[in-house]
């Protein structure tokens, strides 16, 4: 028996009232004559089969009756539908835009299989302030001999190469990898196959494998690519394979790969470091104790090594968390904002629902009265908040697309991921759990509370008392909240606009207004002799410079900010060599012309020369900071120190430029001459970028440009053309588009909150006509009504700010990594997202307390 | 109750319904009784279960087809739980619109040969 009233709960419960003990009565019946354990159990599955059918059935035609309702009642008060549906869009938007980046970046794992077992290794210098870097093939071998907590370790090293295949030649970024990369990763090709171990050996002929955006591109989906030969710097290399578009590694651009074949010597020098090491961990093993014996191996490796591997560590974390921590603040201030502003649309939907459900007090009385049961009237009024749900949800999953190219632009490159996040079902459902949470969790307190209220009041009284006490101070509550979270809204806003202002003010060093730059990048082994290159700068120079409108040209190893490597340790003529290099530079090769066309200031002697060759002695042009660290207060000009082996005197003082970008200190920075870099290749210290100082549009210059190169050497490429200022731009974009979306979310909160005081007032108002009326009729003055109305509508408003306040100061402590030496306690920014909630709520309080001062006492009394 | 509905736009029945508009057709009774009428009409062939019989039943009495009656049997025979039911003038509609339209049926199928021809 206790079996079958357990099943009777599968109804609804209005039908389990009804017929409940009857249906009991009908199964106690059949139960007596049954006898034997086996009958019973026959009994009671033949039960379930009939119950549960049914009782589904029953709950499908309440809702069927109540979504007729529904549909009735919403479309009979589109005033209401409209703002309640925009209500929830807006919130689910903001929330579901927040989510599919966070989750795309944070949260989901890597698109590698067993993807946790994947581990980032660096080395490690602490004495030098050096976290995390790139480790040297000797050690890469080393480690990986002595390790035994991996399964197996690759590296990877991204370069740029000029490709020829189909025609011109291009510039493409790429990797270098050592053959067991792709095998760690866990990938295989999509057609081909991956490198082997012999492909990798020296003196093995060149293979290539394609990205399938490469081979979709530039080789149109040729199915017959595997076996062709390409020109990748002016050697052959055979395709063997094509990875799946999913696939990025270790950069999102990357379009090609092709293997190492180090050759033994490269073994040799263990300060060259410049291999990104991943490794799988060893089923069973702990990330701790990878940890652990890294630094083992570490100091074995220094033990044989000591000199170059001198206080060399192992850094060993998860290849997911590789990502920059001011990334994932970004991100995390976004989703929280987001929240925020979800919160806020919750409290106004509740909001609506209590005023809606409270007019309806009548209707419900009514219905309870001729014996609906109350969860029947409450099932009607989630039904009716679950309708707007998710309709408003649907609406808001499209503002979230539509926001989608704004939002990928705070997606780090450096991630081996999509730039855009996928629209799948987390994705969707995410979305769906939100919006039927908000419903319940919103939907279901007004109905409750109501419903109690139509129920004690009875008929009359629910017809015409005003709202209750505690449903008023529960609504009250809600502004309050509202008001508190936009008006943190608008303070975060507000700090990280202030930062991103603070950081466009930063002087970067060089004017980068009318400056264009594009890369020739010369390959290698053609250009082996400086003397070659320093022919085509030459060149190219001159020819650039008599453009017209064109007033400064120069070459230069790597621009600012785009390459923050380059950093050389130094020492100072006439003192001893500093154990721990703690002097460290930053390193360029320029040629003449270059500061000019930059801007960079020469403060003191003169420009690099083109008398400044491998013949003549050798110098260097050092910066402000340079002088001001090193040789304070002394003239620079003509003293001596040794950088990359060399001694250098120096002739020239410039500018301090932010090489490392605007928001991180730089090393003092060194300029050499280009003609003074060695023969052959020292990884990156070729100049490479052409900057162009011009006052002509691009589209006129580009193609002078590109015909002074072909000139030059027809067989050379062009790549990376775009305008310094943009380098500088993308410095702060992330920071903007963060700024400019945390912006919009604050906006819609203000506004939110305005309508959530509004809609609270103006009921009252309505609710108080009669009251407001006699006293009009007694002779109370208009000013004292107004003053009446707006006192409750400034109260919740000040309780809200000082809240939302509260919030903001601690959330603006959280968040201080991202305010660039802006105060979390900023005082202005807080002075105006007070004054700004502040005149919302005024705004908000001024219609309702208009109509009461306007109400005619005579019309309001006889109304009653 | 006077309808606006006409009773074809009901048809075709459920199974359920029309057996409980048929146990009832002569005189009113309560759930269980209804379940054994059914059972006996049909020879023990269709047994109702009571998840099937009141979901019908609270169809049955929103469509108009029955009521609810008050009017008790002798107390003695009388289950304090026990609710009848009585079929309506629109009930009676819909059950011989539904008998037609079977019988309909049943003439097509003896036409093409489904059925043996009455002997």
């Amino acid at each position: 028996m206790r079996f079958y009233r357990a099943l009777l709960r599968l109804y609804p419960s209005s039908f389990r009232g009804e017929y409940g003990q009857e249906m009991c009565a009908i199964f106690a019946d059949r139960l007596r004559g049954k006898r034997g354990f086996l009958a019973t159990r026959r009994l009671e599955i033949d039960a379930l089969a009939d119950v549960l059918p049914n009782a589904i059935r029953s709950h499908m035609d309440l809702l069927r009756q109540d979504l007729r309702y529904t549909a009735r009642g919403l479309t009979g008060a589109w005033g209401f539908t409209v703002t309640a549906i925009l209500v929830v869009a807006l919130g689910i938007g903001a929330t579901t835009a927040a989510f599919s980046i966070t989750d795309h970046v944070l949260i989901r794992p890597l698109p590698f299989p067993r993807s946790q077992d994947l581990i980032a290794l660096w080395e490690n210098q602490p004495h030098r302030g050096i976290s995390r870097m790139e480790l040297s093939p000797g050690n890469f071998r080393d480690w990986k001999r002595l390790s035994t907590s991996f399964e197996s370790m690759g590296a990877c090293s991204t370069f740029s190469m000029n490709l020829v295949g189909t025609g011109s030649p291009e510039r493409l970024d790429m990797a270098y990898v050592t053959w067991d990369l792709f095998p760690t990763l866990g990938v295989a090709a999509s057609a081909g196959r991956i490198f082997t171990a012999g492909d990798d050996s020296p003196g093995a002929p060149g293979t290539v494998i394609l990205s399938d955006r490469l081979w979709r591109s530039l080789f149109v989906a040729d199915p017959h690519v595997l076996g062709r030969k390409v020109i990748l710097n002016g050697d052959p290399y055979e395709v063997i394979g094509i990875m799946p578009g999913s696939f990025r590694y270790p950069e999102r651009e990357t379009q090609f790969w092709t293997p190492f074949r180090f050759a033994e010597d490269a073994f040799t020098d263990r300060t060259n470091t410049y291999l990104s090491v991943v490794g799988r961990l060893r089923r069973g093993v702990s990330l701790a104790r990878a940890r652990a014996e890294m630094q083992v191996v570490a100091k074995e490796v220094e033990r044989e090594h000591p000199k170059e591997n001198a206080r060399t560590g192992a850094t060993v974390g998860r290849l997911h968390d590789e990502l920059s921590r001011q990334s994932r603040l970004l991100l995390t201030v976004l989703f929280a904002a987001s929240l925020g502003v979800l919160l806020i649309s919750c409290t106004n939907l509740a909001n609506l629902l209590l005023v809606r459900a409270l007019g309806r007090r009548h209707e419900f009385a009514v219905r309870l009265a001729l014996g609906a049961g109350r969860e029947r009237v409450i099932r009607q009024l989630v039904t009716e908040s679950l309708v707007i749900a998710v309709v408003g949800g649907a609406l808001g999953v499209g503002l979230a697309l539509a926001a989608g190219p704004l939002m990928v632009k705070l997606v780090p490159d450096a991630l081996p991921i999509a730039q855009t996040p996928p629209v799948d079902l987390r994705l969707l459902g995410f979305a769906a759990f939100v919006t039927v949470a908000t419903a319940l969790a919103f939907g279901v307190l007004p109905a409750i509370r109501v419903c109690g209220e139509a129920a004690s009041a009875g008929l009359q009284a629910a017809a015409r008392a005003g709202e209750g006490r505690r449903t008023e101070a529960l609504r009250g509550a809600l502004v309050i909240a509202e008001v508190a979270a936009s008006v943190a809204l608008l303070i975060g806003s507000g700090l990280l606009i202030r930062a991103l202002w603070r950081l466009k003010d930063v002087d970067p060093g060089f004017r980068s207004d009318g400056v264009l730059a594009l890369r020739t990048e010369l390959p290698l082994p053609k250009y082996e002799k400086t003397d070659l290159r320093i022919r085509f700068y030459d060149q190219v120079l001159s020819e650039v410079r008599g453009l017209p409108g064109v007033s400064g040209a120069g070459y230069v190893s790597a621009l600012p900010m785009l390459w923050r490597g380059g950093i050389w340790p130094i020492s100072l003529a006439g003192e001893p060599p500093d154990p721990a290099d703690a002097r460290m530079v930053s390193v360029r090769y320029v040629t003449p012309g270059y500061f000019m066309a930059m801007k960079i200031p020469l403060l003191a002697g003169r420009d690099v020369a083109s008398t400044d060759t491998q013949k003549s002695p050798f110098v260097a042009v050092v910066s402000e900071s340079f002088v001001r660290r090193w040789w304070p207060g002394e003239n620079p000009i003509a003293r001596g120190f040794r950088v990359a082996s060399d001694d250098r005197r120096v002739v020239g003082v410039a500018g301090d430029v932010r090489v490392r970008g605007l928001e991180r200190e730089s090393e003092p920075q060194v300029y050499l001459p280009a003609p003074q870099v060695a023969d052959g290749d020292i990884i990156g210290y070729i100049p490479k970028d052409l900057v162009v100082r011009s006052s002509v549009a691009t589209s006129t210059l580009l193609p002078s440009i590109r015909a002074i190169v072909e000139k030059a050497d027809p067989q050379q490429p062009i790549s990376d053309v775009r305008m310094v200022a943009e380098i500088l731009e993308a410095e702060t974009a992330p920071r903007s588009v963060q700024a400019r979306v945390l912006a919009g979310f604050a906006a819609t909160a203000l506004v939110l909150a305005g309508v959530g005081i509004h809609g609270l007032l103006a009921f009252g108002v309505s609710q108080r006509t009669r009251e407001i009326g006699v006293r009009l009729a007694l002779g109370a003055q208009s000013s004292e009504i107004l003053s009446m109305v707006l006192r409750r509508g400034i109260l919740l408003a000040t309780a809200g700010i000082a809240a939302g306040v509260t919030i903001a100061y601690g959330a603006g402590h959280a968040m201080k990594a991202l305010l660039a030496g802006v105060s979390p306690a900023d005082a202005a920014t807080f002075a105006a997202a007070g004054a700004a909630s502040f005149s919302m709520v005024i705004l908000g309080c001024l219609f309702p307390a208009l109509r009461a001062v306007r109400i005619s006492p005579m019309t309001a009394i006889r109304s009653e | 109750m006077r309808h606006e509905i006409e009773p074809s736009s009901l048809l075709p029945l459920p199974p359920a319904t029309f057996h409980i508009l048929i146990a009832i057709a002569e005189e009113d009774r309560h759930g269980y009784a209804i379940i054994q009428e059914v059972a006996a009409r049909t020879r023990g062939e269709v047994r109702l279960g009571a998840g099937t019989l009141y979901r019908s039943i609270q169809r049955m009495l929103e469509q108009g087809l029955i009521i609810e009656v008050r009017e008790r049997p002798a107390p003695e025979q009388d289950d304090e739980r026990r609710r009848y039911y009585r079929i309506t003038e629109f009930g009676r509609d819909v059950a011989k619109a539904e008998a037609r339209r079977l019988a309909q049926l049943v003439r097509l199928a003896r036409a093409s040969g489904f059925v043996a021809p009455q002997g």
